[in-house]
């Protein structure tokens, strides 16, 4: 049992995550409604990919394959950004 | 290198032996599996290379001939789409990879054998919708550019379904690459002993799994905006057309890289055998791909320098551009430099192999001229950029492939082929491959557009010098591929070792056994040990 207890922990975290996600989604906040449920969202997949995929009991290697193409999406996220901001 | 020669029986067909279509389309043969490939991709290659030759046939005359308009975009459109996707793309990663990784580094099998198979089967799904959907017809040339591919009745919805189905193919058989390179190498062979075919295939995975992700959602996204009316790319729809181009090309260009990197991986095996010299450069060499693979997802930008990108993101992308010649010139300096004061022989694997160190120069160094910004807005979209982009692809890895598999046909079929006949072949394609592809820069500096079904009459004589190259190329291709198949039944039975070569593919037997060595062997040293008295007492 104890094995899965933070499985459990993971999960029961996951639920209450989704939970503030539909709250949130009746407050408006203007400009900051997408960044707080992407963030929340971010949260979420971070645990999955920790406790789940098993991400925090693996080898640096392996770590740094998951963590690089993160490198690769905000090179795609500033090379686009910038031709859309000092297009005219 | 540990000599680990394990010579077969007269009559052994090694991994060949099993017969029956179970036996290939169920197996698990790493081995196998690279044969289905070589299949497919070539019978992609002879088809999308007979439409070339009709695209150019009607070329050869300024006005309306031969089709009507509609059916020559159709034409280009599909040329591009098999060639690139189904043919040069899995050409050498998926196919001679699959077949050599394993042999090279001196294991029995990847390391996912089933979602091996299974990259294949997916790979055939997506040729069957992709294929399916390019002959409905499809007219909006390989790039599929919104907003005409959001609009046009072409059924671009599923093609991007069967492009979607490739690109998972793709990530799953660089995924099994990247794992199998990690993991199992043979006992000795530390990662400076590695090959440097594997160093190249090793930095190809790593931009088949990063890149193609992104092609996928586009393509996604693309089916989203036909189907629900959802506004990413289309203006009408408060989408940005631009974004299509910046998606498409953070995946496409570096995949030119999954497309260079392996024939650049196979010329620095085929270079130091023929030139009886050890590998100059090693390290320079290794690093360069994953340089390549690296600086390639920085330099997307340089497609779309006319497209109405901001001027800053048009500079930055051109400087950034110029630093992918850096890491290329290392590789073709180190390979000018094995071949310094080497014993030379001129088999047809090692002519195809300095034909691409040739044309790929030149492929390569006008690529600069379309990188930087002002010599682009002038070729750019001209017959410039299809004779720059014809000499590092075909040029480049056809001849990379080419020079794979001679240099390996004995190898893979346990059969020698005619070297007359190769060499008769290469001579051909090399003059074909010129004459048909050097007038285009001409054109299109003069300023001929590409895509179109009809020219001014000026630029007649150079369209009939290219078409009539494209005949000479496409002979010789016949006879390069007669050669094959003639040698497949009727071929000299190949010794293990034919080009007496260091690395561990050759210390098997030919054709490899069902799991690559009776024994796995143990690595002493690096595999590029040409030229010194060790080497020259070995048995071949």
């Amino acid at each position: 049992m104890a094995a899965y207890k933070i499985y459990f922990v993971a999960w029961s975290t996951l639920l209450v995550l989704t939970a503030v996600t539909v709250a949130v989604s009746y407050l408006n906040l203007g400009l900051w409604n997408a960044s707080v449920a992407l963030a929340i969202a971010s949260l979420k997949a971070g645990l999955v990919a920790l406790y789940f995929m098993h991400l925090r009991h693996e080898i640096k290697l392996v770590l740094g394959f998951a963590v690089f193409p993160f490198l690769i999406l905000g090179l795609i996220l500033v090379g686009t950004l910038i031709d859309a901001i000092y297009r005219f | 290198m540990a000599d680990h020669a394990t010579s077969s029986l007269p009559g052994d067909r090694g991994y060949l032996s099993e017969q029956g279509w179970r036996s290939w389309a169920l197996t698990m043969d790493h081995k196998r599996i690279g044969v289905m490939y070589i299949w497919t991709t070539l019978g992609f290659f002879v088809v999308a290379g007979i439409l070339a030759l009709l695209l150019r046939l009607k070329l050869l005359v300024p006005g309306p001939a031969l089709f009507s308009d509609h059916t020559y975009n159709v034409l280009f459109t599909m040329h591009g789409a098999m060639i690139i996707f189904l043919f040069i793309i899995p050409a050498i990663p998926s196919a001679l990879g699959n077949f050599f990784i394993p042999l090279l580094i001196g294991c029995r099998d990847v390391a996912f054998p089933r979602l091996n198979l299974f990259s294949y089967w997916i790979f055939v799904a997506g040729i069957l919708v992709t294929v399916g959907t390019l002959v409905a017809p499809m007219d909006t040339g390989w790039t599929f550019y919104t907003p005409y591919s959001t609009r046009t009745s072409a059924a671009v919805t599923s093609l991007s379904f069967g492009l979607f189905l490739i690109g998972m193919s793709s990530i799953l058989t660089g995924l099994n690459f990247i794992v199998t390179i990690h993991t199992m190498r043979a006992p000795g062979m530390s990662w400076y002993r590695m090959p440097l075919f594997i160093w190249a295939m090793y930095a190809t995975s790593v931009i088949q799994v990063l890149s193609t992700p992104v092609i996928g959602i586009t393509f996604l996204l693309l089916a989203a905006e036909r189907v629900f009316g959802i506004g990413i790319f289309d203006p009408a729809k408060g989408g940005d057309p631009l974004l299509f181009q910046h998606f498409f090309w953070f995946y496409s260009h570096p995949v030119v890289y999954v497309m260079i990197l392996p024939a650049m991986g196979i010329v620095s095996e085929v270079v130091p055998v023929f030139a009886r010299k050890p590998i100059f450069g090693y390290k320079a060499i290794a690093y360069s791909a994953l340089a390549i693979a690296f600086i390639g997802f920085l330099v997307w930008g340089h497609h779309m320098f006319v497209s109405g990108m901001s001027t800053i993101s048009g500079v930055i992308f051109s400087f950034l551009t110029f630093f992918v010649a850096v890491p290329t010139g290392i590789k073709i300096f180190n390979w000018i430099a094995t071949l310094y004061k080497g014993s030379i022989s001129f088999d047809s694997p090692m002519l195809y192999a300095l034909s691409f160190i040739f044309l790929f120069i030149i492929g390569g160094l006008t690529g600069l001229f379309l990188g930087s910004l002002a010599t682009d807005v002038h070729v750019h979209d001209t017959y410039f950029l299809v004779a720059h982009f014809h000499y590092t692809m075909m040029g480049g890895t056809v001849m990379g492939l080419f020079a794979g598999l001679h240099y390996w046909f004995p190898k893979m079929t346990g059969r020698m082929f005619n070297e007359t006949w190769a060499k008769n072949a290469w001579w051909l394609v090399v003059a074909g491959f010129n004459i048909t592809f050097f007038p285009m820069f001409i054109l299109g500096m003069q300023g001929m557009p590409r895509r179109y079904a009809e020219y001014p009459a000026k630029y007649q004589p150079l369209n009939v010098v290219a078409t009539v190259g494209s005949w000479f190329l496409a002979l010789g291709v016949i006879i390069m591929f007669a050669n094959f198949v003639r040698s497949l039944r009727n071929g000299e039975p190949a010794p293990d070792n034919p080009w007496r070569g260091l690395t561990l593919e050759w210390q098997t037997s030919s054709p490899p056994p069902e799991e690559n060595f009776h024994e796995i062997p143990t690595v002493t040293d690096w595999p590029y040990g040409y030229g010194n008295r060790n080497e020259a007492s070995r048995d071949h």
